[in-house]
């Protein structure tokens, strides 16, 4: 199957895939319980049936749950995402605002993390029971088995509180209109702590993947093929373990940067990151419908995109995979 | 601006570090790495004359005339104004009028506005405005105050600076609602013939407030600067004010530790947190500026089944709490135990009524008395964070001592309006403002009209009594406030004894600030209009 035809094939796939999202979401928001109109209401004080009853019509949720279903779908295949009652907004416009954020923290993260994990993971593989690989290997585990918002705090208690290096919160100093370079610092400095903490789970599960990988391609038939014939350790390295040891991890990050989207909640909340991740926490506290059903088709999305991408960087690492139609 | 104490700690480190640094690119990620520290020292310190408050959560939008809750008020009542003010005792001070009375009959309110104000694009402010405010902006979309100008015959403007309201009968509450938050103030030039909802001005909201509008980060803050054509000379003081918005409860608190934030309003952190930060040097607290509001916090009993349908048993609830313990404990001694379901802030309170000591035994009485017998009682927390959680479980605790088999029913936000929207539950916490008038913020959770499945902010309990009823319908429009206390005094003495509701705590959310902040918290509303009179002392 050539290139072209697998990826039209994908995207196909994909669409289909992102409608029956869009149907599941629906209903599965609709169906928990809670009433937008009353949330609003309540929070304007002392509201009464008839203003209830005012917001339900002025949004829409008055109407039967299948005209507000076909209206939503009918507004989606146009790349309508509705209107956000609470934040008095279009969906879409609210969505990319907090877009280019979390994805500055996620990509960061989850760079940070693939290159660290790969590093480490390799680096413990060659010291294979060495006390290096001992230390690497346990604290990957802790790192592995610590809870998210517990490290943020850490973090932010020891190199913002008592060390003062970087800032505890935010996207950027407030007030201060950086330009430049300078605007760049800033960003990156905001930028440690969030992504460090995002990407510390990440980085774990990378190391022990790439560790336990290699040592298991590393006993294969072919390695030792390539030894008996006479080449360089570092070429059989490179070019038949790595490759081979890699396939897993390329898998496991594809189907982890596709959630980097939505998946930077509690990063987000803890570092007041103005990103999607809390976007979409208002919004279901909120019971903000067009929102959530927003972000989650964005997040979806982005998996089902970073799916794709995932099969074709398959192609690049196992010529195999494109040549024999395995995909 | 700038800071060469922080600085001179960077060039310190860097030469600490030095050792490390042998090669041309360590010399270089040696710079890079200074810059970042430095900026990131040099960050946490403001320019002169600059606020930092904390808003959370992020308000929906700032137009005051549209969006009325709690966030939307804090940061809008810099931009938008209304006719008075109140002080911490509910007594009206001027604002936008500078003079105001009210008639004989006391159907005939007259004020007198200030002839100096402009709204902020510079257009005068005049009573045409206000005109168009009330009687057409606000009837439509101010889900409060529209309940209030059911009493309003009309609003005329005879001149440009007089405004006259008409009411159809006397209305004793009516001086208490020209507070900015109730009343705010809109440009007739900009909204009139307009779609209120949809107007681009929305965005850029247009006041006669001391700050105007500066920018919105959409999750990081929100930027007002001074209006330098006050109509108050010297004032505003501060020159800018940022609102922060810090989703999580313990990065706000670290942000007020780290400098970052100088202004903690009321519930922003957790309780426990709130001892650590007043306890810091140079930190000051005050529980004032709630007085208009007057949260009330209780516990909906569900009156019409299950064992709290039972007055022996609400009774022993009353009985078996100990709410003073919550108040020192889990409010740490902020606040006041609620003895009525009219605040002692609020007027016409009294205290001439039942009181309910802690006393375990003389609960368990009564609950022999209601003939309970063990069913499980399902207590509704409020999801407001982990004070009201604690709360739930300290009540839990008590009813159990007592005898009483209780189950707390985790849930979100919009799932607590709901089952109390649907009546599904035995005990649910809420607190609910006052503004400063039984006829305004306590009548709407006892009169029997008033009960309607669908919502949460109704008689939830669903409390009965014809007589409660009639009094409440009868002093509100007493003409006299003599009658009136006469008569809320009897409501009080009969509700007190019915006890359809659990009355809690008068609480005070107490506002945190650095102490060089002065005259932050001046009014009855505290800092949702305080940034116009605060000022930074050296």
């Amino acid at each position: 199957m050539d290139i072209v035809t697998a990826i039209v094939g994908r995207l196909l796939k994909a669409v289909i895939t992102l409608l029956m999202i869009v149907i599941l979401n629906f209903f599965l928001i609709h169906a928990a319980p809670g009433d937008p109109a009353a949330v609003m209401a309540g929070e304007a004080g002392a509201a009464d049936a008839k203003y209830i009853a005012q917001l339900r019509e002025q949004f829409g949720l008055d109407q039967p749950l299948m005209v507000q279903f076909w209206n939503y779908v009918s507004g989606v295949l146009q790349l309508d995402l509705g209107y956000s009652y609470r934040q008095q907004m279009p969906v879409l416009d609210l969505i990319l605002e907090r877009l280019p954020a979390t994805l500055i923290l996620t990509l960061t993260a989850f760079g940070m993390s693939l290159l660290l994990g790969i590093v480490f993971g390799l680096a413990a593989a060659a010291r294979q029971g060495k006390w290096s690989d001992t230390v690497i290997t346990s604290l990957s585990l802790l790192f592995y088995a610590t809870p998210l918002f517990w490290v943020a705090l850490m973090a932010v208690v020891l190199f913002s509180v008592k060390l003062g290096w970087f800032p505890a919160f935010g996207y950027e100093t407030v007030g201060a209109d950086y330009v430049g370079f300078q605007m760049v610092l800033d960003r990156l400095k905001h930028l440690v702590l969030p992504a460090f903490t995002l990407g510390l789970f990440f980085m774990a599960v990378y190391l022990r993947m790439t560790r336990s990988s290699v040592l298991e391609v590393s006993q294969m038939d072919f390695v030792k093929t390539a030894r008996a014939k006479g080449l360089q350790e570092n070429v059989i390295r490179r070019r038949h373990i790595l490759r081979n040891a890699l396939l897993p991890v390329v898998t496991l990050a594809g189907l982890q940067a596709g959630q980097l989207v939505g998946g930077a909640v509690l990063t987000e909340t803890v570092f007041a990151w103005p990103g999607i991740g809390r976007l979409m926490f208002e919004s279901l506290t909120a019971r903000d419908y067009n929102t959530l059903l927003g972000v989650f088709l964005i997040s979806a999305a982005m998996v089902i995109l970073f799916n794709v991408v995932t099969d074709l960087v398959y192609r690049l690492i196992d010529p195999r995979i494109g040549a024999g139609g395995a995909a | 601006m700038g800071c060469p104490r922080t600085v001179c700690e960077v060039k310190e480190t860097g030469r600490n570090n030095s050792v490390a640094t042998k090669t041309g690119k360590n010399q270089m990620m040696k710079r890079l790495v200074t810059s970042l520290m430095a900026m990131t020292l040099a960050g946490a310190v403001h320019a002169e004359n600059r606020l930092d408050i904390v808003v959370q959560p992020e308000p929906p939008s700032l137009m005051l005339g549209l969006v009325s809750n709690g966030p939307t008020q804090l940061v809008a009542g810099d931009i938008y104004e209304s006719l008075l003010r109140y002080d911490t005792d509910l007594n009206p001070m001027p604002s936008l009028a500078s003079e105001w009375e009210i008639s004989d009959d006391a159907l005939t309110y007259t004020f007198k506005l200030r002839e100096d104000v402009t709204w902020h694009d510079g257009e005068p402010f005049t009573a045409e405005d206000v005109v168009f405010s009330v009687d057409k902006f606000l009837r439509e979309t101010h889900a409060r105050l529209r309940v209030s100008l059911e009493h309003v015959e009309s609003v005329t403007a005879p001149d440009a600076h007089t405004v006259v309201f008409k009411l159809k009968q006397p209305f004793g509450p009516f001086i208490g609602v020209f507070e900015a938050g109730t009343m705010p103030m809109i440009p007739k030039h900009i909204y009139e013939g307009t779609d209120y909802k949809t107007n681009p001005a929305n965005n850029t909201p247009i006041g006669t407030g001391p700050f105007k509008f500066e920018a919105w980060e959409k999750g990081s803050y929100i930027h007002l600067v001074k209006n330098e054509d006050y109509y108050l000379d010297g004032k505003p003081a501060i020159d800018d004010v940022y609102y922060r918005v810090i989703p999580d409860a313990a990065s706000r608190a670290v942000a007020f530790e780290n400098g970052d934030v100088d202004v903690l309003p009321g519930g922003s952190v957790e309780n426990w947190d709130v001892k650590r930060l007043i306890e810091m040097d140079g930190v000051c607290s005050t529980g004032h500026g709630w007085e208009y509001f007057a949260p009330h916090a209780m516990a909906w009993m569900n009156n019409r089944e299950g064992p709290t349908s039972s007055k022996a048993f609400r009774k022993a609830v009353m009985y078996a709490t100990d709410r003073e313990f919550v108040k020192d404990v889990i409010w740490n001694g902020y606040g006041k135990v609620a003895t009525s379901p009219v605040s002692s802030k609020t007027n016409f309170y009294s205290d001439d009524t039942v009181m309910y000591d802690y006393d375990p035994d003389k609960a368990r009485e009564l609950l022999a008395e209601s003939g309970y017998d063990g069913e499980t009682v399902r207590i509704l927390p409020l999801p407001y964070g982990e004070t009201w959680q604690r709360w739930a479980e300290a009540m839990k605790q008590n009813l159990e001592e007592v005898g009483v088999n209780v189950q707390v029913v985790a849930t979100d936000v919009a799932g607590w309006n709901q089952k109390q929207a649907e009546w599904d539950f035995d005990i649910a916490f809420t607190y609910l403002y006052q503004y400063g008038d039984p006829a305004l913020g306590v009548a709407r959770s006892y009169l029997a009209s008033n009960i309607a499945k669908g919502s949460p902010w109704n008689n939830v309990a669903g409390y009965e009594n014809p007589k409660v009823d009639d009094l409440f319908a009868k002093a509100a429009v007493a003409a006299t406030p003599e009658e009136r206390q006469a008569l809320y005094t009897e409501i009080q003495q009969i509700l007190v004894d019915d006890v359809p509701v659990a009355w809690q705590l008068e609480i005070e959310f107490p506002t945190i600030y650095r102490c060089n902040v002065k005259d932050l918290v001046t009014t009855a509303i505290g800092v949702n209009d305080g940034m116009r009179d605060a000022y930074l002392e050296d």
